[in-house]
């Protein structure tokens, strides 16, 4: 990262496994630095204020609002937003269990409950029900989204 | 989007932050001191917050401390709520902060930065005022300890650049019988209607609020009525009610007269557990 003054600033990134160098205000959330600067618009822009979890995407291993992020506190980690999925199981339990309508908030639950799955293969349902109070879904498929996530659970 | 340009700085230790927030003050710049940041970032896109600097503190080493120095937990300021919890040194703060906004959210929010922040509610402080904990503070005149109740017990009291550092619990009240309850207008997730944390000490309970005042706190001359033990708890409890600073918060929330009622209920419930425990 180079020093920060007002203006922009040259950044370092690691999205989805591959180095980006973007040119970037401080100011600039890790939201609008991936739809704006990196055309990686599957994070998706919602509430802008925590709430919803559209936008959400993985840092190191944990899943964060992209939009409650600066750029800049990236730098450090690696970065996976729902490009960097490659035919993840959570990703063709959606389809099988039906855990969309709109889509909108999709890439969100995916990604909050792709770290989910990872870091707590034998999750409780406590657990899960936890996790997805993160995301809203204003169609209202939540019981569809819970199946999805169980199904790709340990036994 | 935030609407206005901010410079970003990482500094690397203690010192180095408060260095770097005189040098910017001077500059006319606001600074402030960046942890989670996630009300920074919130408020400053609708221009509630304004600064010209910000100053991340994450990733100065004593902001990060879990552990124990002989009988005392120490916390740094930039933990997250979500690693308090997973480690849970103290069972009452990992309950509570459990409850604070939702679990991705307290990935990135952090202890430190929900107890300095500008939203009112503060629920990470409660455990603390109830034990009595003490707070590590840096500032140009170098770094020193108060007491818990002297800085966060009621408004915020930090001196302008001051930093909160860590804070620090004597062991013996990690593990005392404790209740957290938080109760909202609606749904699981959100601002509090009332959060009452409360921990049987000594045979004595003790209370803090958030929610009901535009300040978290806890008040002795409450807990004095609450603990009279010859005295039927409904009464008790209108004896305690009389004690509330003030004002009432009286919001979308809730009024003022429905926060008291639930108040009423909660308290009941609360030492009815209590002193069962």
């Amino acid at each position: 990262m180079h020093p920060s003054s007002y203006g922009k600033i040259g950044l370092h990134l690691n999205i989805n496994g591959e180095e980006r160098t973007v040119t970037i205000r401080p100011a600039d959330t890790l939201l609008d630095v991936l739809r704006e600067h990196l055309g990686l618009t599957g994070s998706k822009p919602g509430c802008l204020n925590g709430d919803c979890g559209a936008c959400t995407v993985i840092v190191g291993d944990l899943p964060m609002k992209s939009c409650l992020m600066l750029a800049v506190e990236a730098a450090d980690h690696q970065v996976i937003t729902i490009e960097g999925l490659n035919h993840a199981p959570i990703q063709q339990a959606f389809i099988e269990k039906f855990a969309f309508q709109c889509g909108y908030c999709t890439p969100g639950f995916i990604m909050n409950v792709h770290a989910l799955i990872n870091r707590h293969p034998q999750a409780d349902c406590e657990t899960v029900k936890e996790w997805l109070k993160s995301n809203i879904c204003r169609c209202t498929g939540y019981t569809e989204i819970e199946e999805a996530v169980r199904s790709c659970l340990l036994p | 989007m935030i609407p206005y340009d901010f410079e970003y700085y990482r500094p690397a230790s203690v010192a180095e932050a408060i260095r770097l927030y005189g040098g910017l003050e001077k500059q006319g710049k606001s600074p402030v001191y960046y942890s989670g940041g996630t009300e920074i970032i919130t408020l400053g896109r609708i221009n509630l917050v304004k600064t010209g600097a910000v100053i991340d503190i994450k990733h100065i080493p004593e902001c990060q401390v879990l552990g124990f120095e002989q009988n005392r937990l120490i916390l740094g300021a930039g933990l997250s709520l979500t690693k308090l919890e997973e480690a849970d040194p103290f069972p009452l703060l990992s309950k509570t902060a459990r409850e604070v906004a939702d679990r991705t959210s307290r990935n990135k929010i952090t202890l430190g930065g929900n107890i300095c922040g500008r939203i009112f509610y503060r629920e990470a402080v409660l455990p603390f005022l109830l034990a009595d904990s003490q707070v590590v503070l840096a500032g140009r005149d170098g770094i020193k300890r108060r007491s818990v109740h002297d800085v966060c017990n009621g408004n915020l009291r930090l001196d302008k650049g001051e930093l909160l550092v860590q804070l620090l619990t004597e062991r013996s009240y990690l593990e005392l019988p404790h209740v957290s309850i938080k109760k909202r207008k609606q749904w699981e997730t959100g601002y509090p209607l009332i959060t009452v944390a409360a921990l049987r000490k000594d045979d004595r309970i003790r209370v803090a609020f958030s929610g009901l005042c535009p300040f978290p706190f806890r008040s002795v001359e409450l807990e004095e009525e609450l603990n009279r033990r010859h005295v039927p708890l409904k009464t008790r409890v209108d004896q305690a009610v009389r004690r509330l600073p003030s004002p009432i918060l009286n919001d979308i929330e809730g009024s003022a007269e429905y926060r008291i009622f639930v108040l009423r209920n909660l308290l009941e419930d609360v030492m009815e557990e209590m002193e069962g425990k």
